[in-house]
């Protein structure tokens, strides 16, 4: 998996993304914004995944524990009268923290990667079992009831409008690309492609791995805690479903669909998923569950490596060179 | 294969490997490893002086390898201490080591097969160094190596010879006080050892080196004391001429067999 390293031309790429965010919404109906607005929460939530996993080999279920500990950090404090932004800066740190806390006993333990994949599922399947159980009232964060499998609803929204939300989450999304492709470029950016690698080379020359690993780590769980912050802000509820086998799952697909490494890949790959769920949802089939199935080990055994890597391997294989 | 050649001066500077007349930079006092009931190494007191170049043979599972991995903090010791330039570094992580002034190359090669060549040199000076410093450490390494039509290739496309000095390089990128090689020429056809021996004196001139070697060849090209382990304890320690002259080497290691490759 070679690192992609920043060309000429990705500034030009960037210029066109952002157009194409910001005049988006005036070629679309109000409903096609909205839905389109949750498509790019959940890209925000893919690239978290890519930073830790493609970029330093960390593979992790747990970014939907982070993305819902960010999303019910949010609805509390609304719930408490506290303002959007402070939830929202609190869903941040909600995820931030969880993933620094993981991974400081996963990372400063000396643990194996399998016991981090493990750990962070299992830790996410704990929360959707203890957040499933709190349906009694007593059950309550000072106003905020957390009210079980039925979740918290009549959540206020960050920005009640449509369309300066999708310009906010599409801006967030178009920050987080742009400065995670300038940090992959940087030296803390090559240290981490190089602990993916081989981590104990990186300790013989003197670098202390596991701050490094925590670091990106805990990068990759704010962002997740943003993205549901969002998430909890877009749709006014949020529910223990957001840490579901399915929901940890869901991310990891995402990623592997699109491809890891570039985070370009991973986004591209959370949008078409999710688009086509959405679709086949639409059209009223019942086998949504089994037409992804099928999408994910088709891609497993044709594309192992994702859309994305895929793509420009055919396009270098036809004579444009990469880079 | 890269067609530049190791500096020429570098034959003039073999005296700085004359033998451990210099004051001690490495010492173990009675260090041991022990796998659950196997004795990988046992009582081992080695002592490396400052400026020496110091071949380690031995037959497989002799515990030069284990020996080296404790040195470099990879493997905790069962018993004993390793001083290193003034300190005591027994148990210590390997980064905490490495920044002390001891680098390595293991025996498996382990390079980032994902990484260019060049990305392994500055990563390997930026530790120490700010970017602009590392990149003209990475540049003059590339020169130095041969391996600067390489520069931007990653490594995992490299022949083996050629990730071997990609390491190499790495712990000279260090500017380590210390390098420990295991097995560098491994794999190399004969061209490329005798260049790998020229650039050692080279790198000897300023830095300590222990090596594990198999090549009776390059060892008896480079080295002034060896020091001989068998079953994790030093058998004997003396110059090339004088372990090959002796019987108890000859039976132990050699077999019934002349020396050479």
């Amino acid at each position: 998996m070679a690192p992609v390293r920043l060309s000429a031309l990705e500034p030009l790429l960037w210029g066109a993304c952002a157009v194409v965010l910001a005049v988006l919404p005036f070629a679309l109906s109000t409903f096609q914004v909205v839905q389109i607005t949750v498509f790019l929460i959940f890209c925000l939530l893919a690239v978290s995944l890519d930073l830790s996993w493609g970029l330093a080999g960390l593979l992790s279920f747990g970014q939907a524990a982070f993305f819902g500990l960010g999303g019910y950090a949010y609805a509390i404090l609304c719930a408490n009268d506290e303002t959007p932004g402070a939830a929202l800066a609190a869903g941040i740190v909600a995820g931030g923290v969880a993933a620094g806390l993981l991974g400081y006993i996963a990372f400063y333990g000396r643990l194996s990667a399998m016991f981090l994949a493990v750990t962070t599922l299992v830790v996410t399947l704990i929360l959707l079992q203890v957040l499933g159980s709190t349906a009694d009232p007593s059950y309550h964060i000072g106003a905020a009831v957390l009210g079980g499998y039925n979740g918290m609803t009549n959540i206020p929204s960050l920005l009640p409008e449509p369309t300066p939300f999708f310009w906010t989450v599409g801006g967030l999304l178009f920050l987080l690309i742009v400065s995670g492709r300038l940090l992959m470029a940087a030296p803390f950016g090559r240290v981490l492609a190089a602990i993916r690698e081989n981590e104990r080379r990186v300790e013989l020359l003197g670098y202390d791995a596991r701050w490094h690993k925590l670091a990106i780590f805990a990068l990759s769980g704010a962002i997740a805690g943003l993205a549901g912050a969002l998430f909890a802000s877009w749709g006014g509820f949020i529910n223990p479903e957001v840490f579901s086998l399915a929901q940890s799952a869901q991310v990891v697909i995402w990623v592997l669909v699109g491809g890891r490494g570039s985070l370009y890949g991973a986004a591209i790959g959370a949008f078409l998923v999710q688009a086509m769920t959405q679709y086949l949802g639409s059209i009223g089939t019942a086998y949504t569950t089994l037409v992804l199935g099928a999408l994910l080990v088709s891609f497993v055994l044709v594309m192992p490596n994702g859309l994305l890597p895929t793509f420009l391997r055919g396009l270098s294989s036809i004579g444009i060179r990469q880079r | 294969m890269s067609d530049a050649s190791a500096p020429s001066s570098a034959f003039q500077n073999c005296t700085a490997s004359a033998g451990p007349a210099g004051k001690t930079l490495l010492e173990t006092r009675g260090l041991s490893k022990n796998f659950g009931g196997v004795k990988a190494v046992t009582d081992v007191d080695f002592r490396l002086g400052r400026g020496e170049l110091r071949c380690l043979i031995g037959p497989n599972g002799a515990g030069k390898s284990t020996f080296f991995k404790m040195l470099s903090g990879q493997l905790p010791p069962t018993a004993g201490t390793i001083l290193f330039d003034g300190s005591d570094i027994t148990g210590e992580p390997p980064h905490r080591i490495a920044r002390l002034g001891i680098g390595i190359k293991n025996q498996v090669p382990s390079v980032w097969d994902g990484l260019s060549v060049y990305e392994h040199f500055f990563i390997a000076a930026h530790r120490r160094l700010g970017a602009r410093r590392a990149a003209a450490v990475a540049d003059e390494l590339l020169m130095k190596l041969g391996l600067a039509t390489l520069a931007r290739r990653d490594v995992g496309a490299l022949a083996h010879g050629e990730r071997q000095w990609v390491e190499i390089g790495m712990t000279m990128a260090q500017d380590a006080k210390l390098i420990l090689l295991d097995e560098p020429t491994a794999g190399m056809a004969t061209d490329e050892v005798e260049r790998t021996v020229a650039l050692l004196r080279d790198v000897n001139v300023s830095t300590s080196l222990i090596i594990v070697e198999h090549d009776m060849q390059f060892i008896s090209m480079i080295a002034g004391i060896v020091t001989v382990f068998h079953q994790g304890r030093i058998l004997i320690e003396a110059t090339m001429e004088n372990v090959l002259a002796n019987p108890v080497v000859r039976e132990v290691y050699l077999g019934a067999g002349r020396p050479g490759r």
